[in-house]
């Protein structure tokens, strides 16, 4: 039974680390921009939902879209203005510049919301399956996920906006020709990221404490759930995410908790170098 | 004649940072150790992100490696300037291994590995509590005599470190091996059909760019007598070397020196003025930075901004004249 409990406890975690990846993930892939500011999108998107919650008792997950949208706005306007002048520099100036981004947003945010870790207790109680235990917010979080997930899938999938973000990534110059906005497009799938970013957050501030200082976590997860499941492509991001979640919790299990990250940026410089391209999205074009 | 002048602004430089033990107070001795500790590293980052053009993010492991070399090696009763020497070769021995594996990435993949590098080896560091006294950190020997020697020898033996990763500097641009380094920076696979040996160059630079900043950590780790992994192998770390040279003027010889110089000096501004919003302030500098002098402070034609501001001083009067 032991294993069938590790297994969903991977499965969980899993969900939410796709939804912690998969805007950076499309960042990456269409912008080719590494997006240092992801980790700080996130801890915002759970901080304004812990504040939110504390102060009107709405349930958090009625708050995700409003949440989610006003990071939407910021990361838009941060793209519009600021990266995309230099959107096809090379990686050293882009990182640096979105690292220089974080710092001022790391900043604004412990000064205004103190580094204090906070969470949103809802108290569901959870479920018993036989020898199983299963937190409700959690199943709540991953249903959550996995949903905003197939949406985006959806929105890339069959909408206009998606057809051209994928557009672009295939070819800025022949989307250009077709009468493409490569600048608004651009600034659009920074948005999504934030976006999902913000998502992210909310959900993990209804099962985890957030603090500022996880920014650096959050982006770690990110990168080898990059790597794992390849670039841009939502299937990728969430087949890294679940494979991430599972390995954690097994070497959670087998090799303590403090080593489990490790095993990940262990199996992260692996595939760096065995198979960059991620073991999935070899092309990633939806 | 310019090349003098350079090198002549270089000496006079470290002349002044290495009289403020004579001159000035512990605070000032504080700055100068900063200045010449930074000024290294960028020296070092320079060789691979510089000449080069790899945008190597793993100065922390390297200068992390090298506080704990150092502190371990004394621990085990090895004496100061062998642990010192100790800790360098080993950083040296680490990169060119771990070079030999991750030179292969490029572009994004080098930088995401290298970045994955610095936490691998804080996670090890922590989690490895035996030998390294895991998340509880390590107290390290503390050096013999009052405050004032031990700071002036710390600042003397980095200014070493400095000048002879600077004259390592010098020599490697003057040589085939710089040369080759720039031929990858434009066009690796061009140095390559050419019959530069790209992946031992792509290496020695890597280790250049490592073994300084190992000796840094040493040196380091002795002078604050206390070291844990969070601040050892910190990711500001590892961004802010290459900010620095960036600032400089990446690829240049002074470039280096001259931003970590100025960095240090406005950090130390900020630190003193703006303690809550120090950070911001920082990522502020570097958006600024790459927008505006996204050559460096080396490279900007001063004699044209000259001109323009003339200009502009002497235009002023004459458009009041017109539109009056």
């Amino acid at each position: 039974m032991d294993i069938i409990q590790i297994l969903l406890n991977g499965i969980v975690l899993g969900s939410l680390y796709a939804c912690i990846a998969i805007g950076f993930s499309l960042v990456w892939g269409v912008l080719n921009i590494i997006n240092m500011l992801h980790g700080s999108f996130i801890i915002l998107g759970g901080y304004l939902a812990f504040f939110a919650w504390q102060y009107s008792h709405i349930n958090p997950i009625f708050l995700l879209p409003i949440i989610a949208t006003l990071l939407f706005g910021l990361g838009y306007l941060l793209q519009y203005f600021f990266i995309n002048k230099v959107v096809m520099s090379p990686v050293l100036t882009t990182l640096t510049l979105t690292f220089g981004l974080d710092m001022i947003l790391y900043n604004l945010m412990t000064v205004f919301f103190t580094a204090t870790p906070r969470r949103v207790t809802l108290d569901l109680g959870s479920l018993n399956l036989g020898d199983m235990y299963l937190p409700v917010d959690r199943l709540m979080g991953m249903g959550l996920a996995l949903l905003l997930t197939g949406l985006l899938f959806l929105v890339m999938r069959a909408s206009k906006i998606g057809r051209a973000i994928v557009a672009v990534r295939m070819d800025r110059q022949a989307a250009t020709l077709m009468g493409i906005r490569v600048n608004n497009v651009y600034a659009i799938t920074f948005g999504i990221g934030a976006f999902m970013a913000g998502a992210a957050g909310v959900i993990f501030s209804l099962v985890f404490p957030i603090t500022t200082n996880l920014t650096g976590t959050f982006l770690g997860k990110a990168f080898v759930i990059c790597v794992i499941g390849g670039l841009g492509s939502v299937p990728g991001a969430l087949i890294g995410g679940i494979a991430l979640g599972l390995i954690e919790s097994f070497a959670g299990y087998t090799i303590g908790p403090q080593n489990a990250t490790t095993v990940g940026f262990v199996l992260m410089l692996f595939l760096l170098i065995v198979r960059p391209t991620g073991l999935v999205g070899v092309k990633g074009y939806e | 004649m310019k090349q003098f002048l350079y090198f002549g602004a270089f000496a006079l430089w470290i002349v002044m940072i290495a009289a403020t033990p004579l001159l000035a107070d512990n605070y000032t001795i504080r700055v100068a150790i900063s200045i010449a500790m930074f000024s290294a590293m960028a020296v070092s980052w320079n060789f691979i992100g510089g000449f080069t053009g790899y945008p190597s993010f793993s100065t922390a492991a390297f200068f992390g490696l090298g506080c704990y070399a150092g502190a371990l090696a004394q621990r085990n009763g090895v004496p100061l300037v062998l642990a010192w020497v100790f800790a360098t070769l080993f950083v040296a021995v680490f990169a060119a291994m771990l070079g030999a594996i991750i030179l292969r990435l490029k572009g994004h993949y080098f930088a995401i590995g290298s970045i994955a590098i610095v936490d691998l080896t804080r996670l090890i560091t922590s989690s490895w509590g035996s030998l390294t006294g895991g998340g509880d950190g390590l107290n390290v020997p503390l050096l013999q005599g009052n405050p004032q020697e031990v700071s002036a020898l710390v600042l003397y033996v980095m200014l070493t470190i400095l000048i002879i990763a600077f004259l390592t500097s010098i020599y490697v641009d003057r040589s085939r091996l710089g040369f080759g380094l720039k031929c990858i920076s434009q066009n690796e696979d061009a140095a390559d059909m050419v019959g530069v040996n790209t992946t031992s160059f792509k290496i020695v630079a890597y280790t250049l760019s490592a073994v300084f900043c190992g000796a840094i950590g040493a040196v380091y780790a002795s002078w604050v007598g206390y070291i844990d992994p969070t601040d050892s192998f910190s990711i500001l770390l590892t961004l802010k070397v290459p900010v620095m040279v960036l600032l400089g003027g990446a690829g240049t010889l002074l470039g280096p020196v001259l931003g970590a110089g100025v960095f240090v000096l406005l950090e130390e501004v900020f630190w003193a003025n703006f303690l809550e919003w120090n950070r911001a302030i920082l990522g502020g500098i570097i958006v600024f930075l790459i927008f505006f002098l996204p050559n460096g402070l080396l490279k900007i034609q001063y004699r044209d901004l000259f001109k323009k501001l003339m200009d502009k001083i002497g235009d002023a009067p004459k458009q009041v004249e017109k539109s009056s």
